[in-house]
C-alpha cells in the first residue's frame, strides 16, 4: 500500500472513517437548508434578479445604454468577460494539471473549483453574447451553411478562435465535472430515505453501481481528460489575449500576452476559489478537510502567478521604451501617468505588491489574512483588464478622436448582477451537490488521513 | 461483504490462489491493485480518445479548408486564401481546439456507453451501502464449476467477511 512520509501534514485531520467522510459531506444535503443560507440566497437572487433586469433592458434598448463611444468601443463588457474567463482557470487547473502531478490535495477542493470554473464560465459567455447587440443572431458566429451567398465565418480572426475555445473549454469541463460527480451522486442516491430526492438523483447518478470494471475506467478517463483538458486550460486564455495581441493597438499589440495572460488568469482563479472556500470550510464545517496546508499551498501558487504576473508588468514598461517606437511608448507613459493612472496604480498595488506579503509564513497560513488578500487580488485582478483595455484605446494615433469612457447604472448593473447570478449558483451547488469529491477522499484516506497516519508511525516504531 | 478495502484485496487474493474465480466487485471508490486480482483487463478507452481527437483534427482542417480556401476566398488584409499550407498557422488553434471537442466528448460518450450509466438507467448495486463505506464481492457458482456451492461458502467464511448473502439465481 501506499504511504506517505510521516513528516507530512495530514490532509485530513480527526478519526475519520469512510463513512464519516460520507456523512460529513452527504449529511448537510439530507437536513433543511440552514437559516444563513437561506438570507444568502435570497440576497444573492435578488442581485441576480437585478443583473437580468438590466441584461433585458440592453437587448430592449439596444448597447447605446453602455457609456461605450466610438473611441472606446470595449470597456467594462469586455474586462468583465476576460475577468470572469481568468477566473474560470483556476477550477480546471486544479483537476487537470494537479492530477498529472498527483497533487493529492486538489480532491478537498477540485469538486467546488471546477463548479466555480463551469458558473465563471456562463458568466463570462454572457458579454461577447450581449455585447453583440443582437443576441438573436448569435449563432452567426458558427459556420452554419446560409442564404447570404453561402457567407462563411472568417477562421483567421481570433475571435472566431475564441468561440471555439470558450465552447470546447467550457463543454469538456462540465464533462469532467460531472464524471467525477456521477459516483458521488449515486452515494447520495443510495442513502436517501425520501422517494422525490431519490429519484431526482437516482436519475443524476446515471444508475453508476461501481464495478471494478467501471471504476478502472472512471480513472482512465479521469486521466485522459486530465492530459487533454492541461493544454486546453494554456489555449484559452492565450486565445483570449490573441483577442488582443492580434491587433495593431498600441498596448496590445504585444507578443507577451499569452504567458502573461495565463498566469494572471491562474493568480485570479485561485484568489476567487479562496474567497468561497474559506467562507464554505466555515459554513459547512469541513475544516477537517479543508484547512491551513490547503490555504498555503494555494497561496504559494497566488505568490508564483503573481510574480510572473508582475515580471510581466514590467517587461511590457520596458519594451515599449526600448521599442523606440513612439506611439507604443507614449501608450505606456500614458497607461501610468494619464487620465487613468489612478486604475494602472491599483492594478500594480494589489497585483504585484500584495501577493508578495505571501513571503512570510504567517500571512500564508492565516485564513484571515488570505481571505482579504484574495478580495484584493480580484480587485486587482478586474483592473488589470480595464487598464489594458480602455487605456490603451481612449488615446489613439489620431489625437482629435481622443476620448474617455464613463460607465453608466447600466454597466454597473450588469456586472454586478453577474456576481450575483454567480453567486446563486454557486450556492445552489453547495447545498444540492456533494462540495468534495467524496470518492477521491477516501482513496486518500489511508495514506494522508490524521489517524491512519499515526498508526502507521507506531507501526515503524 | 467486507468492511475494508484492504482486507477484500487480501480476501480476494487468497480465493484467486485457491481457484475460484470472482465475478465483480461493488467499491465505493476505486481499489487501486485489484484489477490484475481478479483479472479486470485494462481498458482500451485512451486509445478511442485518440482516434476520436484524430478524426476531430481532419474534420477541422477539411471545414476551414472548404470553407476559407474552396468555397469562398477571401483576401483579408492583403493575405488571399489560396492554399491551406500557407493559410495553416492561421488555422492552428481552430484545429487544436476542434481536436480537444472531438476527443473529449467522444470519449466520454464511449465511457457512458460502455459503462451502462445513462440518465434513468436503474441502480444494479447490490446494496446501498457499497456506495459508502461497504465492500462487496460477488461469486456466483456458474464461473466456478469446479467448486460446489457448499466449498465456496465454506471458502469465503475463512476470509474475514462482515456479512454473507446466498441468493439463488435459477
Amino acid at each position: 500500500m501506499q504511504r506517505e512520509a510521516a513528516i507530512r501534514e495530514p490532509l485530513i485531520f480527526g478519526d475519520k472513517s469512510y463513512q464519516d467522510i460520507t456523512n460529513d459531506v452527504v449529511g448537510p444535503i439530507e437536513g433543511s437548508a440552514p437559516r444563513t443560507w437561506k438570507i444568502l440566497v435570497t440576497l444573492t437572487g435578488l442581485v441576480a434578479l437585478y443583473g437580468v433586469g438590466c441584461i433585458m433592458y440592453l437587448i430592449g434598448t439596444g448597447i447605446g445604454v453602455w457609456g461605450l463611444n466610438k473611441t472606446v468601443g470595449w470597456a467594462w463588457d469586455i474586462t468583465n468577460f476576460v475577468w470572469w474567463v481568468g477566473i474560470g482557470h483556476a477550477g480546471t487547473l486544479i483537476s487537470a494539471v494537479l492530477l498529472l502531478f498527483r497533487q493529492k490535495w486538489r480532491m478537498a477542493i477540485n469538486r467546488s473549483a471546477e463548479a466555480m470554473t463551469i458558473f465563471a464560465v456562463i458568466m463570462a459567455a454572457i458579454f461577447p453574447g450581449i455585447h453583440m447587440g443582437r443576441l438573436w443572431v448569435g449563432y452567426w458566429v458558427f459556420p452554419l451553411p446560409n442564404q447570404f451567398g453561402s457567407l462563411w465565418v472568417n477562421f483567421n480572426s481570433p475571435l472566431l478562435w475564441d468561440v471555439f475555445a470558450i465552447s470546447t473549454y467550457f463543454s469538456v469541463s462540465l464533462v469532467f465535472w460531472y464524471i467525477g460527480l456521477i459516483p458521488d451522486f449515486a452515494t447520495i442516491r443510495d442513502r436517501m430515505v425520501k422517494p422525490l430526492p431519490k429519484k431526482i438523483y437516482g436519475i443524476l447518478s446515471f444508475g453508476w453501481s461501481g464495478r471494478a470494471k467501471n471504476w478502472t475506467r472512471f480513472e482512465e478517463v479521469s486521466l485522459v481528460l486530465a492530459g487533454i483538458a492541461t493544454p486546453l486550460v494554456f489555449s484559452v486564455h492565450s486565445i483570449v489575449s490573441m483577442d488582443f495581441a492580434t491587433s495593431v493597438i498600441p498596448g496590445w499589440h504585444t507578443t507577451i500576452f499569452p504567458p502573461y495572460f495565463v498566469s494572471g488568469a491562474v493568480f485570479s482563479g485561485f484568489a476567487m476559489v479562496q474567497t468561497l472556500l474559506l467562507i464554505m470550510r466555515k459554513a459547512m464545517k469541513l475544516e477537517a478537510y479543508i484547512h491551513t496546508k490547503h490555504i498555503e499551498y494555494m497561496n504559494i501558487v497566488i505568490i508564483v502567478t503573481g510574480s510572473i504576473v508582475g515580471v510581466a508588468y514590467l517587461t511590457e514598461l520596458f519594451i515599449s521604451w526600448y521599442s523606440g517606437v513612439e506611439y507604443e511608448s507614449y501608450a505606456f507613459i500614458n497607461r501610468f501617468s494619464g487620465p487613468y493612472a489612478w486604475s494602472y496604480w491599483i492594478m500594480m498595488t494589489c497585483n504585484v505588491i500584495s501577493p508578495q506579503l505571501y513571503w512570510f509564513k504567517k500571512l500564508r497560513t492565516s485564513l484571515a489574512f488570505t481571505f482579504v488578500l484574495s478580495i484584493v487580488v480580484n480587485i486587482g485582478m478586474w483592473f488589470e483588464r480595464y487598464v489594458i483595455i480602455v487605456t490603451s484605446i481612449h488615446r489613439d494615433y489620431d489625437p482629435s478622436s481622443w476620448g474617455e469612457f464613463h460607465a453608466t447604472p447600466i454597466d454597473i448593473g450588469i456586472f454586478v448582477g453577474t456576481i450575483g447570478i454567480f453567486g446563486t449558483l454557486f450556492l445552489l451547488f453547495a447545498r444540492f451537490f456533494p462540495v468534495l469529491a467524496l470518492n477521491e477522499l477516501k482513496t486518500i484516506l489511508k495514506s494522508s488521513g490524521e489517524n491512519y497516519k499515526k498508526l502507521h508511525n507506531t507501526d515503524n516504531h | 461483504m467486507y468492511d475494508d478495502d484492504d482486507v477484500l484485496m487480501r480476501a480476494a487474493e487468497t480465493l484467486v490462489a485457491k481457484g475460484l474465480k470472482v465475478k465483480e466487485v461493488y467499491s465505493p471508490f476505486p481499489l487501486h491493485g485489484l484489477d490484475p486480482i481478479i483479472g479486470v483487463k485494462r481498458t482500451r478507452l485512451a486509445i478511442a480518445a485518440f482516434m476520436y481527437a484524430t478524426g476531430g483534427t481532419c474534420l477541422a482542417l477539411l471545414g476551414m479548408w472548404y470553407f476559407m480556401i474552396h468555397d469562398w476566398p477571401m483576401n483579408i488584409g492583403g493575405k488571399p486564401s489560396f492554399s491551406l499550407i500557407e493559410n495553416l498557422p492561421a488555422f492552428i488553434p481552430v484545429t487544436f481546439e476542434f481536436s480537444v471537442l472531438c476527443g473529449a466528448h467522444g470519449m466520454a460518450i464511449t465511457y457512458f456507453l460502455r459503462n451502462g450509466t445513462l440518465p434513468g438507467m436503474p441502480a444494479t448495486n447490490p446494496d446501498p451501502r457499497t456506495t459508502d463505506h461497504m465492500f462487496v464481492m460477488e461469486i456466483t457458482t456458474d464461473e466456478n464449476h469446479s467448486n460446489s456451492a457448499d466449498e465456496i461458502e465454506g471458502m469465503l467464511k475463512d476470509t474475514p467477511l462482515v456479512e454473507l448473502s446466498i441468493k439463488d439465481y435459477e
